[in-house]
């Protein structure tokens, strides 16, 4: 399991960071959202696979933390989810508006005549 | 000091340092046009200001010190503390009085102007922050208002901003003006760290414990540049002259009494603490001399009179400053009475060169002539303050450049410099003699001038009264030195070298001796120069023969221009670059460099390995995931809507991977959010380019290289990234945080699940921050979108919603919309589920707020925006303000309780029928966190939605503007 989630992470960072260095912004808006899986997947896998034992408390008695999965990446992956969402939205409109302004859907505003 | 006299006196002393400042609030609130009750306001101030010294005068005379302490970081040593000796008090009156003048000369020439109570606000501003520095009796408050009277000065100096030179000249004078006060807070922190004190009381008795030290010279190079860029002394004088840009008003008292001689405060002040070395005696009297030189050298060559005036100044300065180097007792006194005399006269100076240039159009002294024919009374006064100046007796000047002459001739220290010193302050007053006589023969004698912009008479009485004042005040001091200003000088002297001095008497007749020699070898010189060059100068250049072309302006202007225009920018043009593209690149490399670099080496697996039963399922579910993050990097270009539908497999596998390992919290906010952002990026496809055919070159060597190199990067740093995340995978759990987390959450959080206890309770202040955020980022959004031009539109509108067949709009979609108007009530419902149950088990206000907005969504997708807000009043920027509200008051809310900030607060109530129900104020924060979601959410989602309303009607304005031209829009009801 390890193995294949670090992989998957692998393949999900490495398609994104081709992306953001692609030279149109739809491609780079993909490939943000793509390196925020791979990035939120990383963060939650530090807190090692605990499959099945969601950290849902009983009420009362004794806890014994080990049983459960670590309640911190999730707590700030959650976060890291919608403030995500918030830039994609975010880096959308800068997309729109590049492109009511100059035109072009090229990152730097204009079509390059090089690189 | 407990008796009540001192308490009074204490407290006008408070009164004294806020009174300017309390008087430029009020002047803040007036209206732009009222400008005579600025005039009054701010004399009234200055006014009340003299009261409050004149209060102090009695105990200031029997030489006590006033102070007033308030602790105010007493850690740092830094404390608000007030001191007033009197030479602080001799000093802080000659301000007042001087701004008083000013105020009333100010209400007349600025007559009509607009923004004057803005100009009369920051006079004032001035004036306190000037005062600050006299009453400041700690060193660190003294820098403060000593950059304070930088920042005014630089805002009155380019009051009429509209014109170029007063930008210019602010903006020199700033950056002056300021670099040296930088330099000064570095002198001063190195005194502080020697003496061990920032009180000036204690400073003062340090002297030789500082002139001992290793770092003196240090000291006093930063002290002195700071005292010196002040005073305009060479070779930072230039920022002076080009000040004059100023309103006349500001000249008269920023190069009179105030600015310029904070600098000689500076020095006269400090000169316990730092003067009386051999060092001290030639940075400060050598550049002081060589500044009345150079200053009174250029005076004479100058053609316009406030040109004139402020070289004039300038060499005045350097008298003041060579006085302060020499540092004997005559020496001092005679520096602080020639503080006053310099600034008597040249304050009134000033505002008769602003009387002239308002009277007559023009400043310039070769077009000026006869004018005493037509303004007498104006004239006589310019004839006694240029007198005063050039220091004819019977006037204040001569008696200070009297005492100063006798000094250079009595004080010796064996030096060459002390030796030349009388030689230099006989060039120096010789030409100070001529300049004055141009200053009057030019303007008031000589055939009437013709071609004047206005035709000459004599200014409003009013404006001349603050002239007529000083002038008297000239004579007055000139007459009777001993009975008017001697007191007052003694106790000045006193103050700062210490109270054993012997009464100094200031007298006008001393007897034929050596400075009344000098004095008169200077007046035969000086008028001998005069009538031989008056008519060279007059056709010659603006400033001194060969000397004009060496300019210290110029010098500046290329250090400037270079240092923060072109050498920026070639630095900027060779290390950087507006793609984003490299930049990109470069933060990735970096990234995998520094990584690679830290773990070579130090790169292990744990010895036993950790390791999770593999489960086919999840490897073939990885597999679809993989094959879709590859598919949408690789369609993204062309195949945009493919590249999204990827997106959203690999999206929804991730959020089965979060169910899959115990955070169902995860995988709900995953899932939910995966649904907007599709959306999102669903509604802003319309607005991108149509991409058909290959680009040019795309398939081009140079295309093909670019790509393979980033594959390479993207291979390699996603390689780096599963090594390292398999490595702290397989290692063993270690006792963490978490575990903290786990054991408490039900205990002292009042909840069971974890996650939402965490953000609502634990860290609530983070998630406080975290909504923060995503408000501004909602705003952001909706602000941009309002101001962008909205991009043309990839594709028409569909048939059915263009407007010749709008009819057919009902039946559009229609079982699929009526079940997306059906399911409102429904998400509603599921959205409060969420958020119910988020305390105790997977939900919480962050899932459902992002359902609540996909109901909105859901409304908008199923009609159109105009149906939808016909119906629904939806105003996000309301559910925004309110969530925060909520969030941050439940915070505070435990202070009012007793409790810091954010504590949280739990226990069950019963409610009718429905039995115990959770209740904890974290409940509340939940809340709000929910409300900004969804109004941070909603907004952005219906900003791009009018997106298209927007092109649509921009569309429609254009082809209606020549028809219709009146015909206005309604505005869409949730903005």
């Amino acid at each position: 399991m390890e193995l294949i989630l670090s992989g998957a992470v692998g393949v999900l960072a490495a398609s994104g960071i081709w992306l953001i260095l692609r030279p149109r912004s739809f491609q780079v808006i993909v490939g943000l959202c793509l390196l925020s899986y791979a990035v939120n997947l990383f963060i939650f896998s530090m807190g090692r696979l605990t499959p099945g034992a969601p950290p849902i408390m009983p009420k009362g008695g004794f806890v014994d933390p080990t049983l459960y999965a670590d309640p911190v990446p999730q707590a700030l992956v959650l976060t890291a989810i919608v403030i995500s969402f918030a830039t994609t939205a975010l880096f959308l409109v800068v997309l729109i508006g590049l492109r009511g302004l100059t035109g072009t859907d090229h990152v730097n505003g204009k079509e390059k005549s090089e690189a | 000091m407990d008796n009540p006299a001192a308490m009074v006196e204490q407290n006008l002393l408070l009164l004294l340092a806020l009174a300017p400042f309390a008087g430029a609030l009020l002047l803040t609130t007036l209206p732009r046009q009222a400008e005579q009750r600025a005039a009054l306001f701010s004399g009234l101030t200055m006014l009340a200001s003299l009261g409050l010294l004149a209060g102090m005068a009695k105990s200031i005379t029997s030489d006590n010190v006033l102070t007033v302490d308030i602790d105010w970081i007493p850690t740092l040593g830094l404390s608000l503390s007030l001191r007033v000796d009197g030479f602080v008090w001799l000093f802080a009156t000659l301000v007042m009085i001087i701004g008083l003048l000013i105020v009333v000369y100010a209400g007349f020439y600025m007559k009509g102007k607009d923004r004057l109570p803005r100009f009369f606000g920051l006079l004032l501003t001035f004036t306190g922050a000037m005062q600050g520095i006299l009453l400041s009796g700690n060193l660190i408050m003294l820098v403060v208002f000593w950059e304070l009277t930088s920042l005014m000065s630089f805002l009155l100096i380019g009051f009429w901003h509209g014109s170029a030179a007063a930008r210019d000249g602010a903006r020199t004078a700033l950056v002056l003006t300021a670099s040296g006060g930088v330099c000064l807070l570095f002198a001063i922190l190195l005194i502080g760290q020697v003496a061990g004190s920032y009180q000036l009381d204690a400073v003062l008795k340090a002297g030789p414990e500082i002139q001992a030290h290793p770092y003196y010279g240090i000291i006093l190079a930063l002290f002195l540049i700071g005292a010196f860029t002040k005073s305009a002394q060479v070779p930072f004088h230039f920022w002076l002259p080009g000040a004059m840009a100023a309103p006349t008003p500001v000249s008269a008292f920023l190069h009179s009494a105030t600015m310029v001689k904070a600098g000689i405060f500076l020095l006269v002040r400090f000169f316990p603490v730092l003067g009386g070395t051999e060092l001290w005696f030639f940075a400060v009297t050598g550049i002081g001399m060589l500044t009345m030189t150079v200053g009174a050298v250029v005076a004479l060559f100058r053609h316009d009179l406030k040109g004139l005036l402020a070289y004039s100044t300038i060499s005045h300065l350097g008298l003041i400053t060579a006085l302060a180097g020499i540092g004997s007792t005559g020496a001092i006194t005679a520096a602080i009475f020639h503080i006053c005399n310099h600034a008597v006269f040249k304050a009134s100076l000033f505002m008769v060169a602003g009387i002239i240039d308002h009277e007559t159009g023009t400043r310039d002294m070769r077009r000026l002539g006869g004018l005493f024919r037509v303004m007498p009374i104006t004239g006589l006064l310019a004839i006694v303050a240029s007198a005063a100046m050039a220091g004819v007796p019977l006037l204040n000047g001569f008696l200070s450049k009297e005492l100063f002459l006798a000094e250079t001739v009595a004080w010796h220290n064996g030096t060459w410099l002390d030796d030349s010193l009388p030689y230099i302050a006989v060039v120096a007053s010789a030409l100070s003699v001529a300049y004055s006589l141009r200053f009057v023969m030019s303007v008031f004698f000589g055939p009437l001038a013709r071609d004047l912009p206005k035709s000459p008479q004599e200014p409003a009485a009013w404006m001349r009264r603050p002239v007529e004042l000083l002038v008297l005040i000239c004579v007055l001091v000139g007459v009777l030195p001993a009975l008017t200003l001697g007191p007052s000088i003694n106790a000045a002297a006193r103050a700062v070298l210490g109270d054993d001095l012997p009464y100094y008497d200031i007298a006008i007749w001393h007897g034929v001796n050596a400075p009344l020699l000098l004095s008169l070898v200077a007046f035969g010189v000086g008028i001998l120069l005069y009538s031989s060059m008056a008519r060279g100068i007059a056709a010659g250049p603006e400033g001194p023969p060969l000397l004009h072309r060496l300019r210290g302006q110029k010098l500046y202007d290329q250090i400037m221009l270079r240092g923060t225009w072109i050498w920026p920018r070639r630095a900027l043009s060779r290390l950087s670059t507006d793609s984003l593209q490299p930049q990109l690149r470069l933060v990735v490399l970096v990234a995998f460099i520094v990584a690679l670099g830290s773990l070579w080496h130090n790169f292990h697996l744990a010895e036993t390995l950790r390791q999770t039963a593999p489960s086919p399922g999840f490897a073939l579910m990885w597999l679809i995931g993989g094959a879709c993050a590859i598919g949408a990097a690789w369609q993204a270009k062309y195949h945009r809507f493919a590249a999204l539908v990827m997106l959203g497999g690999a999206g929804v596998v991730t959020c089965l991977t979060f169910a899959w390992f115990s955070a169902p919290d995860l995988a709900v906010t995953q899932l939910l959010v995966e649904i907007i952002t599709t959306t999102l990026l669903l509604l802003g496809l319309r607005w991108l380019p149509n991409r058909r055919e290959e680009i040019l070159r795309d398939t081009l060597m140079p295309a093909r290289v670019r790509r393979a190199r980033d594959l390479f990067i993207a291979v390699c740093s996603g390689m780096g990234i599963t090594a390292i995340a398999y490595a702290i995978m397989t290692r063993p759990r270690i006792p963490n945080v978490g575990d903290w987390f786990l054991a408490n959450a039900y205990h002292s959080g009042g909840g069971t699940n974890v996650v939402n206890v965490i953000l609502v309770d634990f860290r609530a202040f983070d998630t406080f921050g975290e909504i923060t955020v995503l408000a501004i980022v909602g705003l952001t959004v909706y602000a941009l979108l309002r101001r962008f031009r909205p991009a043309s539109e990839s594709i028409d509108a569909p048939e059915q919603q263009s407007g010749n067949i709008a009819n057919r709009l009902d039946d559009y979609l229609f079982v699929p919309s009526t079940i997306m108007i059906w399911m409102f009530p429904i998400l509603i419902v599921v959205s409060a589920y969420f958020f119910f149950r988020g305390h105790d088990l997977p939900g919480g206000g962050f899932a459902a707020g992002v359902t609540m907005a996909i109901a909105f969504l859901l409304q908008y997708l199923a009609t159109n925006v105009k149906w939808v807000e016909a119906r629904l009043t939806v105003l996000p920027i309301h559910w925004m303000g309110i969530g925060l509200l909520i969030a941050a008051g439940t915070g505070i809310g435990s202070w009012i309780f007793g409790f810091p900030f954010m504590t949280a607060h739990a226990r069950y109530v019963t409610l009718p029928l429905i039995g115990d129900v959770p209740f904890a104020t974290a409940l509340i924060f939940d809340l709000g966190v929910f409300a900004l979601v969804v109004g941070a959410t909603v907004l952005m989602l219906i900003a791009i939605a009018h997106q298209s309303l927007r092109a649509a009607r921009m569309r429609e304005q254009e082809e209606e503007a020549s028809k219709d031209a009146n015909k206005k829009k309604e505005t869409p009801v949730w903005n």
